[in-house]
C-alpha cells in the first residue's frame, strides 16, 4: 500500500511542484528553472488593479460555487441524516434507506449529469410545465448550461458525502443524552441546537472537507453542466493541459492545491479525523 | 422522544422522500427515454417505443467503439477490485498492530482522497511522460530504440484508480476493526490455532461481508472514474471518458441508451454484491 501511494500519489505530487517551475514553449516542456508558469497565470493581475484579472475572477467564481454547494449539501445532508438516525426506529429500515441513498453514488456521475437534460433543457419537462401553467411564454434559458444547473448537479452528485459522516456521528450519540435533555425540559429544537449539532460537529466537518475539496477541483461537472462555458479552477488546468502547457497546468495545480489545503487546515483544527472512524 | 410519531416525523419523512425522488428521478427519466422510437429526441414526451437506440449502440461504427471501451473498463474494474480488496485487507490487518509510519501512511491515504483528482491525474501523467523521456535518452539500447510509452491502462491508469479506491477500502477496514471483538481471536489462539489458521478460519469469515463491500466500492468507483483517468489513461479511453466526450456532440437518444447500459452494469454489480453479502450472512446463522 505504501508503495502504491508513493509511486502513484506522492511522487506525482512532487513532480507537479517541480514541473510547475519549468520553462515551456508551444509544444514541449524545458527542464530549466523558470517562474513562467506562475507569471503567465497571473498575467496582467497587477496592471489591472483594482479590477480583478481572469485568474482571480475564476477563483472567486469557484469559491462562490463551492460555498453555495456546501451550504445546500449541509442542510440536505443534515436533515436526511437526522431523519435516518433519530426518526427511523427499526434497524432494517435504517439499513434499507441508507442503501437507497448509497446506490446512486455507485453509479456513473456523467449519467447522473446528462439525466438533467430532459428535465431542464429548452424543451424539457420543467419548461413544458411552466409554459403549460402560463407562468412563462418563452422557454426559460437559464435552467440548463448555467451556474444554476452546475450547482444543482453538484448538490445532486455530492450530498452523499455529507450524509454519511453526519449519519455516522449521529449514530454514536448516546440516546440517553437526548432523553436527559428532554427530561431537563428542553424543547425539540433546543435539543437539536444544543445537544445534537455540537455532537455531530466532527461529521459535519468531515463532510464539509469532502464536499469542498471535490467542488474546488471539479472540472467535469462544471464542464458538462455549464455547457463548457463556465470557468473554474479545475477547468483552467484542463484547458492548459489540452494546450500541452504542462508547466502552466502544474503551476495552476499547485495554486489550487495550496488553496484547498488552506481550507482543510482551517477545518482540521476543529476535529481529529482519525478519532472519528 | 415520546415514541409516538409527531408532525416532525412526517415533515422529515416527506423531505427524505423528496430527496430520494431528486436522486433517482432524473436517472429513471433517461432510462425511459432510451427506449424511444427512431424519431426520438432528447426530451419528453416519448416518441414511440423500441430498442432501436440500443441496437444502434451495439452495431458499432456509430458514436464510439463501444465494445472495446466496455471491455477495457470491465477489465480495469476487475483488476482494480481485486487489488483494492487484497491491499485494503492486508493494510487493515497491519494497522491493527502499531508499525512505524502508520500515522503517516494513514494521513497519506486520506490526503489521496481529498487532493483534487485532476492534480493527482496531472502528476501521474507527468511522471510517466518524464520516465518515458528518460528511457528514450538514457535507457539501454535494446529498450530505448523501440520504446514509445509505458503510460497505459494497466500502468498509469491502474495506479490512478488505486489512489481513489484504496482510501475507501482502508476506511471501510478501519470501520470494521473498530467494531471487531478481539476475544474471538484470543479464543482461537487458546484452542491452539496458528496465526494463519486464526486469520483463515476466524477473522476472514467474520469480516467477509465487509470485504465484499470493499470489492463493490473498488469496482464501481473504477467503473465510473473520470477525473483521475483523464490525464493518466494513455491513448485509449475507458467507457465513462467516452461518455463524457459525447455529452458535447451527441443530440440523439443513443447517449441515453449508452447511459442505461453503463448504469445497468453498475446495478448488476451492486445487486450481485448485496446478494453475496446476504448469502454469507445467512450461512452464519
Amino acid at each position: 500500500m505504501a508503495l502504491v501511494f508513493a509511486f502513484f500519489f506522492i511522487l506525482p505530487l512532487v513532480l507537479v511542484v517541480i514541473v510547475s517551475f519549468w520553462d515551456y514553449n508551444e509544444y514541449e516542456m524545458i527542464p530549466a528553472f523558470s517562474g513562467r508558469g506562475y507569471t503567465d497565470t497571473f498575467e496582467g493581475c497587477v496592471a489591472q488593479l483594482p479590477e480583478l484579472c481572469t485568474i482571480l475572477k475564476t477563483y472567486a467564481k469557484t469559491v462562490k460555487l463551492c460555498v453555495i454547494t456546501w451550504a445546500l449539501t449541509l442542510v440536505i445532508g443534515f436533515t436526511v441524516a437526522y431523519f435516518l438516525a433519530f426518526h427511523v426506529k427499526s434497524r432494517v429500515w435504517q439499513m434499507a434507506l441508507s442503501l437507497i441513498c448509497t446506490v446512486p453514488f455507485l453509479t456513473s456521475n456523467v449519467i447522473r449529469m446528462i439525466a438533467w437534460i430532459p428535465l431542464l433543457g429548452r424543451n424539457g419537462l420543467v419548461n413544458q410545465g411552466l409554459q403549460a401553467a402560463g407562468i412563462t411564454q418563452a422557454p426559460v434559458e437559464w435552467l440548463l448550461f448555467s451556474e444554476f444547473s452546475v450547482v444543482l448537479a453538484l448538490v445532486h452528485l455530492f450530498s452523499f458525502f455529507m450524509i454519511v459522516p453526519i449519519f455516522n456521528s449521529m449514530m454514536r450519540i448516546d440516546r440517553a443524552l437526548i432523553e436527559a435533555a428532554y427530561d431537563a425540559g428542553a424543547s425539540g429544537f433546543q435539543t437539536l441546537r444544543h445537544v445534537i449539532v455540537p455532537l455531530c460537529k466532527p461529521g459535519i466537518v468531515i463532510g464539509s472537507i469532502f464536499v469542498i475539496t471535490i467542488v474546488m477541483g471539479d472540472f467535469i461537472t462544471v464542464g458538462v453542466m455549464g455547457g463548457q462555458q463556465i470557468a473554474s479552477a479545475g477547468k483552467i488546468i484542463e484547458v492548459r493541459l489540452n494546450a500541452l502547457q504542462f508547466p502552466a497546468a502544474a503551476a495552476n495545480a499547485v495554486i489550487l492545491l495550496a488553496v484547498t489545503l488552506m481550507i482543510i487546515a482551517g477545518l482540521q483544527r476543529l476535529v481529529d479525523i482519525r478519532k472519528e472512524l | 422522544m415520546t415514541g409516538k410519531r409527531g408532525l416532525t416525523f412526517y415533515a422529515l419523512a416527506a423531505f427524505f422522500a423528496l430527496y430520494v425522488a431528486f436522486l433517482y428521478g432524473p436517472m429513471i427519466g433517461i432510462y425511459i427515454l432510451s427506449f424511444q422510437g427512431p424519431d426520438g429526441g432528447l426530451t419528453f414526451p416519448m416518441n414511440g417505443f423500441s430498442f432501436v437506440w440500443f441496437r444502434k449502440l451495439f452495431a458499432g461504427g456509430g458514436i464510439v467503439d463501444l465494445g472495446a471501451a466496455l471491455r477495457r473498463s470491465l477489465a480495469l474494474g476487475a483488476v482494480v477490485m481485486l487489488l483494492t480488496v487484497v491491499i485494503s485487507v492486508s493494510a487493515g490487518l497491519a494497522f491493527r498492530k502499531r508499525f512505524r509510519g502508520a500515522g503517516l501512511l494513514f494521513y497519506v491515504a486520506i490526503a489521496s482522497l481529498i487532493v483534487p483528482s485532476i492534480i493527482t491525474s496531472l502528476g501521474i501523467g507527468l511522471e510517466f511522460r518524464l520516465i518515458d523521456d528518460l528511457v528514450k535518452l538514457h535507457g539501454p539500447g535494446w529498450l530505448s530504440e523501440q520504446h514509445t510509452t509505458w503510460m497505459g491502462l494497466f500502468t498509469s491508469g491502474l495506479g490512478s484508480h488505486l489512489t481513489w479506491t484504496l482510501p475507501f477500502g482502508l476506511l471501510i477496514m478501519f470501520a470494521i476493526f473498530n467494531r471487531f471483538n478481539p476475544s474471538y481471536e484470543e479464543a482461537a489462539r487458546d484452542l491452539g490455532a496458528t496465526p494463519w489458521q486464526t486469520l483463515r478460519h476466524v477473522v476472514l469469515p467474520i469480516i467477509l461481508p465487509s470485504v465484499i463491500g470493499i470489492g463493490l466500492f473498488g469496482f464501481t468507483l473504477s467503473w465510473d472514474e473520470i477525473a483521475r483517468s483523464s490525464q493518466a489513461i494513455g491513448e485509449v479511453n475507458t467507457l465513462p471518458l467516452e461518455l463524457q466526450g459525447l455529452t458535447t456532440t451527441v443530440t440523439k437518444p443513443d447517449i441515453y441508451a449508452l447511459g442505461t447500459v453503463v448504469s445497468g452494469i453498475s446495478f448488476a454489480v451492486i445487486i450481485a454484491s448485496l446478494v453475496g453479502i446476504r448469502l454469507v450472512q445467512g450461512r452464519r446463522r
